[in-house]
């Protein structure tokens, strides 16, 4: 009988020596002249045990891990072949509690299947909510989509419904479906799991907006700093389309949908959807006024559904389950299941899908344990590197759209990065505006010139350079950031800024009164402090 | 901005090899960003001579192709080192010590940030973010990417690298 192992192919555990311990996999069934089958998954997110092995035992998929080259012929020795007992067995690998606890939806197959194997894709339910869709009318499929309450992963949140019903209303043709995978934030790597362990999914929720909207010709715009995610969607787009489920007459529906990869080049800003389009028409990524909107006027000036890989991601599940049952999940306005992604300095990082609402106490202390070096947790930033960094004292924070902007921040992508105390969160406020300058794409002031003004004032506070007068210039810099910038990457940047700031006043040599110009939601107060007070001690 | 300074002297494209990507490509609606890109990935740079045959068989000025090339980080115009070694320089990574090892790494390699050693083995760049966050720091040698990469742990894989040196 042949034995399967699971050996991931995902990126992260690659990063950490997977290629090693499959070469020692095959060596050690060669020598013993075993039969086994070695099956390249994804990876279920739980990266303090990568590399983790799986085994299709008697008893279940038992995992092992984290694995190491040199543990391979140990595994061997204790016959993990059959599940047996051995000092990096973890038992059944969907009752690990870390996973088991999890609502997975979007990503029910990460880790489970082969990402490139159309069958292993259709065993576990895919393209279920592709042929119901077909069976729908486009209008059906997008009140679907809207009642489900969907709004999108990538940062603004966005009803994907709505979206979808304009680009439907819109009358000009052609239209597009563009998949924004341009995942630049820190602390995101939702995106990059489903590209490389469950690309189908992708392909499948943009072949559903493509027909609910009547597109006919889609792109995925990827970041160049994913080759493994380009691999693997290339490999499942190709045998999409030798299988009928891309090209001309797709399952007989009459329909006929084009998918293909477009390559970023190392710029955050096109992460931006307008500065993305002017990238795939061949030009600088530079962000366009709105309106008009893309649904509308988007790329190439034609009317173009926008979304980010987890939103089309969800889709299907979607159709195929119907609204009702993603609405079962999730609080007030922020429907479904979120991808929280845990990174940083946290002792058990990784993948964490938890209904919307989930507090972020436990992600950060439940799933995550805290710190990585085991010293206190004192600052997590949420939602990116335009997110706002938030200290210990709050993390009964509801992880949703509406709880996390109620207290200034932004749920973003939701990346949840962790530091320890040894961080200094006045170097993490300029870093923020270094960031920004960086990537600003220079078609506004406050974003291009403000970025930069921003890191030289905070680097006069930070050396007590008259920190009063920085302090009141820093303050209107980040308002006119707030209001005057184009997008997002202006706009947002003054968040990680005025949080660390507010709550962490004393790494910038500042104290609790000096800032209580900034409000608990993180809006400036123009009569405030930093003009009043004098600052203590100067 | 020449590609003489590179210490390959700049071998290893001609117009011939250019015409060939170009019209391979030219006929994807936003051809110029394909184009660029794989010159870039055959030539490891954009050669700044090539730009005029790019621009005319794309109908565009050079002025729009040099925009475009300046505008993204990954177009380089100068031929890099042998190996390209990018750190990482995001907030996970920072939780996790990514100043220090790019401290070290620069000390190692004996260059900053957008440089190439002396010996043109090694170009050192930054990057924001590789999505390998739960296994921070990261970095990238070359095609490979690490995780959880420690002072100790990239003196490791430079002393492979360079036993084992194989010309990008």
């Amino acid at each position: 009988m042949t034995a399967v192992v699971y050996v991931p192919r995902d990126s992260s555990a690659v990063s950490l020596g997977v290629d090693a311990v499959t070469e020692a996999i095959r060596s050690e069934t060669a020598s013993r002249k075993l039969d086994v089958t070695i099956v390249r998954n994804g990876s279920r997110g739980m990266f303090s045990h990568e590399p983790m092995v799986e085994v299709a035992a008697a008893s279940g998929r038992i995992a092992y891990g984290p694995v190491a080259a040199r543990d391979v012929a140990s595994l061997f020795d204790s016959n993990f072949l059959d599940g047996r007992e051995h000092r990096l067995r973890l038992g059944v690998a969907g009752e690990i509690p870390w996973l088991k606890s999890q609502t997975r939806l979007t990503f029910a197959r990460a880790g489970v299947t082969d990402p490139v194997s159309l069958d292993d894709f259709i065993a576990y339910g895919g393209y279920r909510g592709l042929r119901r869709a077909i069976e729908l009318s486009a209008d059906a499929v997008i009140a679907e989509v809207t009642k489900s309450g969907l709004r999108g992963r990538g940062g603004a949140g966005f009803p994907t419904g709505v979206k979808w019903k304009t680009a439907l209303d819109a009358p000009a043709a052609p239209k597009y479906v563009v998949c924004n995978a341009d995942e630049g934030d820190s602390g995101a790597f939702s995106d990059r799991m489903i590209m490389e362990g469950d690309p189908f999914v992708l392909i499948e929720g943009m072949t559903i907006a493509a027909l609910a909207v009547g597109a006919t010709q889609g792109y995925i715009y990827l970041r160049s700093e994913y080759p493994h995610a380009r691999r693997a969607l290339s490999e499942a787009i190709a045998t999409a389309c030798s299988n009928g489920y891309l090209g001309a007459n797709i399952l007989d529906s009459g329909k006929s949908f084009e998918l293909e990869i477009r390559l970023g080049a190392g710029a955050y800003v096109c992460g931006e959807e307008t500065a993305m389009l002017e990238s795939i028409e061949g030009r600088r990524g530079m962000v366009r006024f709105k309106p008009p909107f893309p649904a509308l006027e988007g790329l190439f000036g034609k009317p173009t559904v926008i979304n980010n890989v987890v939103s089309f991601a969800t889709v299907p599940i979607i159709i195929e389950r119907g609204a009702e049952v993603f609405r079962s999940w999730g609080v007030g306005n922020s429907r479904g299941t979120m991808p929280f992604q845990l990174s940083g300095n946290a002792k058990r990082p990784g993948l964490i899908e938890a209904p919307m609402g989930v507090r972020l106490r436990e992600i950060v202390h439940d799933y995550g344990g805290g710190t990585a070096s085991g010293s206190p947790v004192r600052a997590v930033q949420v939602g990116g590197p335009l997110g706002a960094f938030f200290s210990e004292s709050m993390m009964d924070v509801e992880l949703d759209f509406e709880s996390v902007a109620a207290r200034g921040g932004v749920l973003g992508h939701g990346g949840i990065v962790v530091f320890d105390e040894t961080v200094d969160m006045a170097r993490m406020a300029r870093y923020a505006m270094e960031f920004c300058a960086i990537e600003s794409c220079g078609k506004c002031t406050p974003c291009r010139i403000g970025s930069i003004r921003g890191a030289e004032v905070i680097d006069d506070i930070i050396n007590r350079r008259r920190p009063r007068e920085n302090l009141e210039v820093l303050r209107d810099l980040c308002d006119t950031m707030k209001f005057g910038s184009l997008c997002a990457l202006g706009g947002l940047a003054p968040l990680p800024v005025l949080s660390a700031l507010k709550y962490f006043p004393g790494d910038f040599g500042l104290t609790p009164r000096d800032v209580d110009f900034i409000g608990a939601d993180l809006t400036i107060s123009t009569s405030g402090a930093a003009s009043t007070h004098a600052i203590a001690g100067r | 901005m020449d590609a003489s300074k590179s210490g390959n002297g700049g071998a290893g494209w001609d117009a011939r090899m250019i015409d060939e990507i170009v019209a391979g490509l030219a006929d994807k609606p936003g051809a110029l960003m394909p184009v660029l890109q794989a010159v870039n990935e055959r030539v490891g740079f954009i050669p700044p001579d090539a730009v005029p045959a790019i621009a005319r068989a794309l109908n565009l000025s050079r002025a729009e192709v040099h925009g475009v090339i300046s505008f993204y980080r990954d177009f380089r115009t100068e031929r890099p080192g042998r190996k390209i070694i990018r750190v990482c320089r995001a907030e996970s990574c920072q939780a996790m010590g990514a100043v220090a090892l790019a401290g070290h790494i620069q000390s190692r390699l004996g260059v900053g940030f957008g440089q190439t050693s002396a010996d043109g083995d090694f170009t050192l760049e930054p990057v924001y973010c590789l999505g390998n966050c739960a296994c921070s720091p990261a970095i990238v040698v070359g095609d490979d990417l690490y995780g959880r990469v420690t002072p100790a742990r990239f003196d490791e894989i430079f002393s492979t690298v360079t036993s084992s040196r194989s010309s990008r």
